[in-house]
């Protein structure tokens, strides 16, 4: 699924150079449940910008799906990132002026799915998080967890290849943490590939694979 | 499509009072641009109202004292123009289009038709004389070459002239006396110059110096050039002088041996400060709608930086960022386009209710912004909206998904 070879990122801070990433060697098969974790400044999120697609890298190979990523231009990365990646953020990120239902079916709107399907698709999505009587609900009037289920459905509604999730439970307590996880893995289960960066032992462990990264290395794999 | 314009519209409606704000700019921009349109439109109309009676690219040439010595003629010498200038002027100068004299009988002639008497008056002229004062023949003809070469007494007579002798009778074949000599009618003419022009009778020229002990005198003569440029009047004036001064003994360069009126020249000078008043409108409207425009920029420059994560959750969920820059671009469009069209719409209105009301006036007659004045300033309106729109979207698509999520 994911091949990156010696894929480096820096950011330029002032006069200095920070390297966010250096030379990482990764690869995830299709269908694997995987954790990276790190401590605060590691350059986990980084890497998992670049993984999907939200950011740029400076050197090195990535293989998404068998496609260079380095050579797809601007329209293609929108699409690869519309039709194979479903993201879950730590701060959710649901358009505060659109319903349950339609920040659901966005991934859908921009794939040019006709709003009936899409309103079909997007409730199928929620009924599977178990929200779809929260359906014609904003953000604001539902809890965090709830938010992070419409997020998660949101991510599920394109039937994507891979969910890459940032602390998808970061902001949440741990009971509605362990339902978020549980989904997750459910997702797995299906066949999905599963990538969730995060600072939680708890949450690292409940996932078939640990990465660990450190001063933008891969410093462990097991 | 029709769903993208109205989540345009209600991102609109999520800041109301911010694009109610906006939206009036706007609006009170383009109001003002068509009514300044319209204004300068009455001032064109009014001017072209001034000159509706007589041919804008005309001279009228008439007859004077001489105020220069010349091949030892002494100064003070009146000149008296005769129906062999107009032969001369029309071999030397073949560009003239229409040239015609005017013979002046006496004030005041007594029209008698059926017992009725009435004073008209009466005007003496060669044929051509109708395309300088734009008299539109309704019935039968107006005077002709062979009028004039057999001094045939025929009239063509003004609609005034008609109704009062003739109300409800045909008035073609029938004769006037004017002046004791009966005339036979040939034609009537109506004349967009008013009452007045209405109230003539047009006799040949010929037949006027006949019966008024005229001889071939000619009291005035008129013409008219191709070409209503200034250029083209003062080189064939300058030809007319050449012309005349040496068959009447006078120097070309005398002022005051012939006055000569340049309509073209008159026409051409009211056309220019129109043109004026039009430029200087379109500037002022213009400016005021630009001022609205940078305000829909600034509000769509505030709104793009305030919605900079929610453009990156959009593209991180598959918006190109074309899209992003046409979903910002749209609702600059839609708030433009709605409030400058209300305004447009509001002065158009205005115009049309209260042009037809403002009292006649000879300067100012019948303003209305037209077709192509609303189509220029909707196509500046759309324009406008969209490089508001454009340039503070530009800034949006520019960075990265990750960029952008991080606001």
């Amino acid at each position: 699924m994911i091949r990156v070879r010696e894929l480096s990122k820096s950011y330029r801070v002032g006069n200095h150079q920070l390297d966010v990433l250096r030379a990482v060697d990764l690869e995830i098969e299709r269908g694997e449940l995987v954790s990276i974790m790190g401590a605060s400044g590691s350059g986990k999120s980084t890497l998992l910008n670049v993984l999907g697609l939200l950011d740029r890298f400076d050197r090195g190979h990535y293989e998404l799906a068998g496609r260079e990523v380095g050579r797809l231009s601007e329209r293609e990365l929108a699409r690869t990132r519309n039709e194979t990646i479903g993201f879950v953020f730590q701060a959710f990120h649901l358009l505060a002026f659109k319903t349950a239902v339609e920040n659901v079916a966005l991934p859908l709107y921009y794939r040019g799915v006709p709003r009936r399907r899409r309103q079909r698709a997007a409730l199928e999505a929620l009924e599977s998080v178990g929200l779809r009587e929260w359906a014609n609900h904003r953000p604001t009037q539902l809890s965090g967890g709830q938010q992070q289920r419409v997020a998660l459905a949101r991510a599920v509604v394109g039937r994507p290849q891979m969910i890459l999730a940032d602390e998808p439970t970061g902001a949440l307590d741990s009971e509605t943490s362990e339902r978020i996880l549980g989904l997750l893995r459910t997702l797995h289960a299906e066949g999905m590939t599963v990538i969730v960066v995060t600072h939680e032992i708890e949450v690292a462990n409940a996932t078939d694979r640990l990465i660990k990264i450190r001063d933008g290395k891969i410093e462990h794999e097991g | 499509m029709l769903e993208r314009w109205i989540e345009a519209l209600l991102t609109l409606g999520r800041h109301r009072t911010r694009s109610a704000v906006t939206a009036a700019t706007m609006a009170w921009g383009m109001f003002m641009l068509v009514i300044l349109l319209g204004a300068s439109t009455g001032l064109r109309n009014g001017a072209e109202f001034v000159f509706r009676d007589d041919a804008s690219n005309s001279l009228w040439i008439y007859p004077s004292v001489t105020t220069q010595a010349h091949e030892g003629t002494p100064t003070g010498q009146t000149i008296r123009f005769d129906l062999d200038d107009i032969t001369a002027i029309q071999r030397a100068i073949p560009e003239v289009e229409y040239i015609t004299g005017r013979f002046y009988p006496p004030d005041e002639l007594t029209i008698v038709c059926d017992g009725r008497k009435a004073v008209f008056p009466v005007r003496a002229t060669h044929p051509d004389h109708r395309h300088l004062e734009r008299t539109e023949v309704t019935q039968g003809r107006f005077l002709n070459a062979i009028d004039l070469a057999r001094r045939r007494k025929v009239a063509v007579i003004g609609l005034e002239v008609a109704a009062h002798f003739f109300a409800g009778r045909e008035a073609l074949g029938q004769t006037l006396m004017i002046a004791g000599a009966p005339y036979r009618i040939v034609g009537v003419f109506d004349d967009i110059g008013g009452e007045n022009e209405r109230r003539m009778l047009y006799v040949p020229i010929t037949t006027a110096q006949l019966v008024f002990a005229g001889g071939r005198r000619v009291d005035q003569i008129m013409l008219t050039v191709p070409e209503s440029r200034i250029s083209e009047g003062e080189r064939v004036e300058a030809e007319v002088r050449r012309v005349l001064a040496r068959r009447h003994g006078f120097s070309p360069s005398d002022p005051g041996a012939i006055r000569v009126r340049s309509m073209i020249e008159q026409a051409a000078e009211i056309r220019g400060v129109i043109d004026g008043i039009e430029l200087f409108t379109w500037l002022v409207g213009l400016g005021t709608s630009l001022a609205g425009v940078v305000g829909v920029g600034n509000i769509t420059l505030i709104g793009v930086q305030e919605r900079t994560r929610e453009f990156g959750v959009r593209r991180a969920l598959g918006a190109t960022g074309a899209q992003i820059v046409a979903l910002v671009v749209r609702e600059a469009l839609t708030l433009t386009v709605l409030s400058g069209g209300a305004g447009l719409v509001l002065g158009a209105s205005v115009l049309e209710l209260l042009g037809p009301n403002l009292p006649a006036n000879e300067l100012f007659r019948d303003p209305r912004a037209d077709l192509e004045s609303l189509l220029v300033a909707t196509a500046v309106l759309i324009t406008a909206g969209a490089l508001a729109g454009g340039a503070a979207a530009a800034r949006a698509s520019r960075l990265t998904p990750a960029e952008a999520l991080r606001g």
